[in-house]
């Protein structure tokens, strides 16, 4: 393996750790938006799917990179779309009954 | 390169990408910071994206452009659109969508640079988990859609198909990166793809909770896979973006998977392989009687109680009757009945789900607790209305020797009176009786969620208090 492979996997280990402390302070309450969240922080996939595309010099590449770029833009803006739909939908309950800001 | 800074903007970008999709996951620890977490994470999203298009050497500006649009575009109309009731086979299908897509990138990957080994193998790691998580979240979505019966689908052998499926399926990858053809990726899809739809049909609808969970974990774990293989290439700075934000959502959905499997009492490999609800358990005999009763009577219950807890289930979404039972509940609290809501971990097909509905309505969330929060509280409470709900309130989870035993469950039988709404006889997804509805404190209203929440409500705006 290279080092930067090495570097990446360290990272990952550290992110696998910080995640499970982070996400394991959501309140069951919040599970839903905190699955269609994460389904849209994995959205940054679009991120490589465009640099894949960008790089494809046959026309094989540039369909299946092609596929890439739409799932991966469906797969970001829906997410995001839906959480906040939700999410909104959370604070305005909130406001409703009185409670704090 | 043309310009020696546009990299290090590149990166800088990304990195202040993964620090707020970071925050944005810790500020949904509330409800009243999670807006704005997610809100600033979608920022730093755009901002990544829109810098990548910076990347030195990048052409096929109209092939990404037209991507981005349509994919873009059908994920916001349809985010947009959907109802609140079906949220869990669209977020099941954005799910598949990202499998995909890191299924995709690692295929383009495996036709150019089949030279580093530890990259091909990454690749094809990437490429099994993201084609297995797509073909199965589609699976998923057809079943929650109804489009395709969601009992589980069991055949003879049907672990050693899935096996050997996959097994197939990975020789033909092994294939293609010792030969360098890649003339074999053709079977490697087809037979992954295949194995993601085999691991979809045997889970019924009642364990979809666990198996969404479990794509959520796939997917970002094949994006992680992808990222490591792009390290090393032209594209290292996405590559380290995709490793975290991969691996973070990797975290979320295991652990997700294993809450909502130990909300069942089951283990993950239990509600993968065991086709949990496909037989009915036969000749089990509850003591007692079922004892409908009338909503005006229920009603007139209700109105004179001091304290009433609403258990709602995965029925009360079916009829999409939220609005309704928030009506029913702001009438008893005119009448100064105090009104919580009790939600189970598990109720409905994904996690949290009755939380969302039951916003949607409007009803304020200081009002719903979960199973641990409430269950001491069901002794001293007056009336429970239990909302199509079945397994997750059976009292058999208690009693050694039932197909629930262990499964944490909502204790609404040691209320004072309990009133069941269900639509027919039927056992639930488990197929075995529920006790509850035989005890002497317990009422059944039978019929459609909606309908017989639309007659409370009118029974008891014509009761007086």
């Amino acid at each position: 393996m290279t080092a930067d492979l090495w570097t990446a996997l360290l990272i990952a280990i550290l992110t696998a750790f910080l995640g499970y402390e982070v996400i394991s302070r959501v309140p069951t309450l919040l599970h839903t938006p905190l699955m269609s969240g994460s389904n849209f922080i994995h959205g940054i996939v679009l991120v490589g799917a465009i640099v894949a595309l960008g790089l494809s010099t046959n026309n094989v590449e540039r369909v299946i990179g092609f596929v890439a770029v739409v799932m991966g833009a469906m797969n970001v803006t829906g997410g995001y779309v839906v959480t906040e739909r939700i999410l909104t939908m959370f604070d305005r309950t909130k406001r409703k009954s009185g409670g704090a800001p | 390169m043309s310009n020696p800074y546009i990299g290090d903007l590149i990166d800088a970008v990304y990195v202040l990408a993964v620090i707020f999709f970071i925050l944005g996951l810790r500020a949904m620890s509330s409800p009243e910071t999670a807006r704005r977490g997610i809100v600033q994470a979608g920022m730093a999203m755009l901002a990544a994206v829109v810098v990548t298009f910076l990347t030195p050497g990048i052409s096929n500006w109209a092939w990404i452009a037209a991507g981005v649009f349509v994919g873009g575009g059908a994920g916001f109309v349809w985010a947009r659109r959907v109802q609140m009731t079906a949220m869990p086979q669209m977020v099941a299908v954005f799910n598949g969508m990202g499998g995909g897509a890191a299924a995709a990138i690692a295929a383009i990957e495996l036709l150019t640079t089949l030279t580093n080994s530890a990259d091909v193998g990454l690749s094809l790691a990437g490429a099994i988990i993201g084609s297995t998580s797509i073909a199965g979240s589609v699976i998923a979505f057809l079943k929650l859609q109804g489009w395709m019966r969601s009992k589980p689908i069991v055949f003879p052998a049907q672990q050693g198909v899935n096996v050997a499926v996959l097994a197939i399926g990975i020789g033909f990858g092994v294939t293609s990166a010792l030969t360098a053809n890649p003339i074999w990726l053709g079977p490697f899809f087809l037979f992954v793809l295949l194995y993601g739809f085999l691991l979809a049909i045997p889970i019924g609808g009642a364990d979809m909770p666990v198996i969404i969970s479990l794509f959520n974990a796939m997917t970002g774990i094949a994006v992680a896979l992808d990222g490591f293989a792009l390290v090393n290439g032209p594209l290292g700075d996405a590559g380290y973006a995709m490793v975290v934000a991969g691996t973070l959502v990797g975290a979320a959905g295991s652990l997700l998977t294993v809450l909502m499997a130990r909300a069942m009492n089951r283990s993950i490999g239990n509600v993968l392989f065991s086709a949990f609800g496909a037989k009915e358990e036969e000749g089990t005999t509850v003591a007692g009687s079922l004892k409908p009763i009338e909503p005006s009577d229920a009603a007139v219950m209700m109105a004179y109680a001091g304290s009433v807890i609403i258990a709602p289930g995965y029925g009360m979404a079916v009829a999409q009757a939220q609005g309704k039972v928030k009506e029913l509940a702001d009438l008893l609290e005119q009448k100064g009945v105090d009104v919580k809501f009790a939600i189970h971990p598990v109720a409905g097909r994904m996690p949290g789900h009755m939380n969302v509905l039951l916003a949607e309505a409007g009803i304020a969330y200081d009002k719903l607790f979960d199973r641990d929060e409430i269950n001491e509280q069901f002794p001293q409470t007056d009336v429970v209305l239990v909302i199509g709900a079945n397994d997750v309130v059976n009292p058999a989870a208690r009693r050694q020797g039932s197909a629930l035993q262990g499964m944490p469950i909502l204790d609404v039988d040691k209320a004072h009176n309990v009133l069941v709404i269900k639509r027919g006889q039927g056992k639930g997804f488990a197929g075995i009786e529920n006790e509850l509805f035989y005890k002497d404190n317990c009422h059944m209203l039978y019929g459609d969620a909606k309908d017989v929440v639309t007659k409370l409500v009118s029974a008891l705006k014509s009761t007086p208090g």
